[in-house]
């Protein structure tokens, strides 16, 4: 294979996002900002999440590093360095070619993703031709070979077919062929299995762990799912209203959630190995309650651990023990594994 | 004990494939809902899961005379609903009402909540007045003030509520809630299921509670159905069911369930089905599963379809060798891609 990878140096991250905030409203009237200073990094090989609900910026924070963002209508600060290279200064032909090379993306809704008038088989090779630099015959047989590897029965004959004949699982597993057939060093996923159902969506994951696992690639990993990501992530950045409210490894997280927002979650989900019949501690209100975080805490208006100071400035985001919160009164020790409801 | 309040029986809805357009004719049939038999006592919920297109919602819809039943029985408080008609059949309707899963799309628009909540009262000639829409709104943790409001005004989670007021309006027997929290923020789906277990113990409410989600049903419910095509596969009492899952499905169905723990997720053993759901318009031979199921065996599994038949005390499953699964003695094996294309 002759493709040119950019160099790295095993201690750097791989992808380094720097107060990534991405603004939307046109010129002239107000903006709000859908990402508000995040920052993280993945190194080679990691798998973070970033979960949080419908509206806190997840999927703004991966098209912002995608460079898919629409040109219009939309500011965007900070820096997104990969391997070194700020991805949102870069100009667009170095950006494409990393983009499908080296950092692949997978979207929640494959039919959007996918042409529906070009063949899956034409798709997937044509992806194949372009990194690997191979006949369109070989492309074609590399091409099914991925596609088995996803788990599609019978290849050969799905590679002929449109789009539209394939179920949602299928459509996903194409598009994360599609998406690894570069052997890319990161890939991103967003909410990649939401739609799908949930023997489908273990099926899907479970290829998509091998895939990652096999190719060595990092996995940046968008989800509302708490479920998926304390399978699949070794890391955690929980959004809440544009800003990362709390960051800590997976086992730490689950273990002791400090951010009221993030015990709050994991109080209120039902769970299929918790007893019975007892009842949930749901978080009051609803994500549409909210005030601007230069006003302070957006979680305060649903927060049982607010406090006058909550509402007066917004909480920094601070590091102790290996996971950084942003909170003025952060759950502690016992409170935060069982809190009486 | 009383009789159950409802009462299944052999329930089939087949919604027709047609073809050709000046002389259509019927080219073969939707299974949706093939052969459910099923009980739910009064003030208990029985919950129903399974995947997208086993027919959950329409088994639901037709209970309510709201899908076509091509054969069957539904017996609400011992009366046939199929048999009814007119006045009868409406004030049946009053006792059997349904929660929809998308709380945006089953509420107009352009109508204010006083008027949505009312209109049911209106359609069966109850009177009303201000106290009562007050007390349904109470009754479902929204103010008083919502009550001139429209329902783009608020959230999802609380037009859900709204929506649920607007089932137990006619202070119904029996409700049906289909899918109630799949479209809402994981934060605020616990709120929505507090909601419905209060007004069952306030109100004394029969549920049939559909979800694809198996930890909300194994919330809500006292008996749980699995659904697959269009059959029941599986039916216990919901700790039982979730103890001891004993068909192949539900056990692939459960292991397939992320449990936000990592601990958990680590150290437990995953059945990773392959290959999709069957369509229903052209169902697997035998028993509608084999084609997926990493337990089936030579030849009977694709020439005999399996009943549902009672395992064990109270425990209901539709699996040829359900009690060699259970003992361990049938183990799973791999299931081969080419198995699946074919049939
Ligand atoms: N092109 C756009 N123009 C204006 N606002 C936008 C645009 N794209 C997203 N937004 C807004 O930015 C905020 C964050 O959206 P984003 O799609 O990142 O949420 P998300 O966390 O991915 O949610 P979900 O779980 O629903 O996918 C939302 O308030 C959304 O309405
Ligand atoms: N009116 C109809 N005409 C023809 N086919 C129908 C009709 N309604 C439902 N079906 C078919 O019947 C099957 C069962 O559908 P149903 O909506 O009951 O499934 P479900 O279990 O509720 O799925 P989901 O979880 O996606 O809501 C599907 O294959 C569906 O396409
Ligand atoms: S800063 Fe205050 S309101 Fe915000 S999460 Fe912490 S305690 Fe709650
Ligand atoms: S009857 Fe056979 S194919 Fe069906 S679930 Fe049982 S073992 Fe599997
Ligand atoms: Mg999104
Ligand atoms: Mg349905």
């Amino acid at each position: 294979m002759s493709r040119a990878r950019t160099a790295t140096r095993p201690d750097e991250p791989l992808l380094s996002v720097r107060d990534l905030s991405v603004r939307f409203g046109l010129r002239g009237q107000e903006s709000f900002a859908a990402v508000d200073e995040v920052s993280f990094d993945i190194n080679p090989g990691q798998h973070l999440a970033i979960v949080g609900e419908s509206g806190s910026g997840k999927s703004v924070t991966a098209l912002a590093v995608m460079g898919l963002l629409p040109s219009r209508g939309v500011q965007v600060s900070g820096e997104v360095l990969y391997r070194g290279t700020d991805l949102l200064t870069c100009d667009r032909r170095a950006m494409s070619r990393l983009r499908g090379s080296e950092i692949a993306m997978v979207f929640q809704d494959p039919m959007t993703s996918l042409n529906p008038v070009v063949t899956i088989g034409r798709q997937v090779a044509e992806v194949v031709q372009r990194h690997l630099k191979v006949s369109r015959s070989e492309a074609f047989e590399r091409g099914v070979d991925l596609l088995t590897r996803v788990g599609i029965p019978d290849a050969g004959r799905r590679m002929k077919e449109y789009p539209h004949q394939l179920s949602g699982g299928m459509r996903q597993r194409v598009l994360i062929a599609i998406g690894l057939a570069c052997e890319p060093k990161l890939l991103i996923a967003d909410e990649p299995t939401t739609a799908l159902d949930v023997t489908i969506q273990a099926q899907v994951l479970e290829v998509l762990k091998e895939l990652v696992a096999d190719t060595d690639a990092a996995l940046l990993m968008i989800t509302h799912d708490l479920g998926v990501v304390a399978g699949l992530c070794d890391d955690v950045r929980v959004m809440y209203s544009g800003r990362i409210v709390e960051s800590a490894d997976r086992d730490r997280l689950f273990a002791e959630p400090r951010h009221p927002y993030t015990g709050g979650l994991l109080r209120s989900i039902p769970r299929l190995d918790s007893p019975r019949g007892q009842r949930l501690t749901p978080i009051p209100g609803s994500p549409t309650q909210t005030i601007p975080w230069e006003q302070g805490c957006a979680f305060a208006p649903r927060c049982a651990h607010r406090a006058d100071q909550c509402t007066d400035s917004a909480p920094p985001l601070e590091q102790s023990e290996g996971r950084a919160l942003r909170c003025f009164h952060p759950l502690t020790g016992a409170a935060s594994q069982q809190e009486a409801p | 004990m009383s009789d159950p309040l409802v009462q299944v029986r052999d329930l089939e809805v087949h919604f027709p494939i047609r073809r050709g357009l000046l002389f259509s004719r019927e080219v073969g049939a939707v299974r949706a809902v093939d052969g459910v038999s099923l009980d739910i006592d009064a003030g208990s919920t029985l919950g129903l899961v399974g995947e997208s297109g086993c027919g959950k919602s329409t088994l639901g819809r037709a209970m309510l005379r709201l899908a076509p039943v091509t054969r069957g029985s539904v017996r609400f408080d011992g009366t046939d609903v199929a048999g009814l008609s007119g006045e009868r059949l409406r004030s049946m309707r009053q006792n059997m009402q349904m929660v929809f899963q998308d709380p945006m799309a089953s509420l107009n628009p352009r109508q204010s909540v006083e008027t949505i909540l009312t209109e049911p009262l209106r359609a069966h000639g109850i009177p009303y007045d201000a106290t009562r829409v007050r007390r349904l709104l109470d009754q479902v943790g929204l103010p008083a003030s919502a009550a001139r409001k429209y329902p783009h005004e608020f959230s999802g989670g609380q037009r859900q509520r709204i929506g649920i007021a607007r089932a137990v309006a006619l202070e119904p027997r029996f409700v049906i809630a289909d899918e109630p929290v799949s479209a809402l923020d994981v934060s605020i789906q616990a709120q929505v299921l507090n909601l419905l277990d209060d007004l069952q113990e306030e109100l004394g409410l029969t549920y049939l509670v559909i979800a694809h989600d198996l930890a909300v049903v194994r919330h809500m419910a006292d008996e749980v159905a699995v659904m697959y095509l269009g059959g029941i596969v599986e039916q216990a009492g919901a700790d039982d069911l979730y103890a001891s899952p004993t068909h192949p499905y539900t056990r692939s169905l459960m292991s397939a369930v992320p449990v936000p723990d990592p601990a958990v997720e680590a150290s437990r053993e995953r059945i990773i089905l392959q290959g999709d759901l069957p369509s229903p318009a052209n169902p697997p031979s035998g028993c509608t599963f084999h084609t997926r199921c990493p337990f089936r065996q030579e030849s009977r599994c694709h020439d005999e379809r399996p009943e549902l038949r009672e395992v064990f005390p109270g425990h209901r499953v539709a699996c040829h060798w359900a009690e060699e699964i259970s003992s361990g003695a049938i183990g799973p094996h791999e299931v081969a891609l080419t198995d699946l294309e074919a049939d």
